[in-house]
């Protein structure tokens, strides 16, 4: 089961489940997904060991994905 | 999957040149040039008085109480990145997120970096330029055997959601960044002090500390490895 994340208040809030097989999940998912990018969220994907991916795209194979808010200079 | 490889934050520093390798030795250059800058005239002052007039030993005191002070202040500078805000009181309301935000981090990352986070409230990151020390709102970079560079970068702070993170989301925030783009990471991030190694272990937190000691023994063991 594939989950889509946001890093927030409570700690982190699951958004979307799904599994690849599952065209209606995917679509509910790929929905969350484009909402969190037009709040201004960027989604991760890990990628291995220290390494993530930046994407723009709902994954659907990736088992999870994390919305992340932007980052600045201090 | 649609992938970019460079953090879409750069957009917003595009004057800055990317951070690499060359460019880091340059600018630790350039920094311990400055702390000469600062040191050395009022030594030399403090030393010209003495010689001059004895009887200007209080002048000359001050002097090098400035020449003491001024690189200790930068150091300083830097241990306050990795300052971390105030953590919620067990039983609190806020109590319940930090746990699920930390125990989130530590899905990201492996056994003993979930260990010294927490113990030390930092994660221990390796990467290409050196090892990574990243804590809630800054992150050290060892880079060579003595140097050390302290950013200052956080989650966004325009962004309303940014004041509400729990900790363990405000390091997940960067470490994410930073494995996806770490030459970018340093871009986006402010220099807040590059200098000498024991300069910051002096001014950082006693339960910190470790962490420094961590992550000198990474890159110690990386060199070794390399050869």
């Amino acid at each position: 089961m594939s989950k889509l994340i946001r890093m927030d208040h409570t700690g982190h809030s699951t958004l979307a489940e799904w599994t690849p097989e599952d065209p209606v999940a995917v679509e509910a998912a790929v929905t969350a997904f484009r909402a969190e990018l037009e709040r201004g969220y960027l989604a991760m994907v890990s990628t291995g060991p220290g390494h993530a991916e930046h994407v723009r795209e709902l994954p659907v194979q990736a088992e999870l994905v994390i919305m992340r808010l932007p980052i600045s200079g201090g | 999957m649609a992938t970019v490889d460079v953090l879409p934050e750069v957009a917003g520093v595009h004057w800055r040149a990317r951070v690499d390798a060359a460019q880091l030795r340059l600018r630790g250059r350039l920094w311990t040039l400055t702390t000469i800058a600062h040191v050395v005239p009022f030594a030399g002052a403090a030393t010209l008085l003495m010689a001059l007039q004895p009887l200007a030993l209080p002048v000359a005191l001050v002097c090098l109480a400035h020449a003491w002070i001024i690189p200790e202040l930068y150091a300083q500078r830097g241990a306050n990145v990795l300052r971390p805000r105030g953590r919620a009181a067990h039983g609190s309301p806020t109590a319940e997120p930090e746990q699920r935000s930390v125990g989130l981090l530590g899905d990201l990352v492996g056994h003993e970096a979930r260990e010294l986070h927490a113990r030390t409230g930092l994660v221990l990151e390796p990467g290409r330029l050196g090892t990574w020390l990243v804590g809630e709102s800054g992150a050290v970079l060892l880079h060579g055997r003595r140097r050390v560079f302290c950013y200052c970068v956080k989650v966004d702070p325009r962004r309303a959601q940014a004041a509400e993170l729990p900790s363990g989301d405000r390091i997940a925030h960067l470490l994410l960044a930073l494995r996806s783009d770490e030459p970018g990471f340093a871009t986006v991030a402010n220099l807040a002090f590059a200098g000498a190694h024991w300069r910051l272990r002096r001014r950082l937190r006693k339960e910190m500390r470790p962490a420094l000691r961590a992550a000198r023994a990474a890159l110690d063991s990386r060199a070794r490895l390399a050869r």
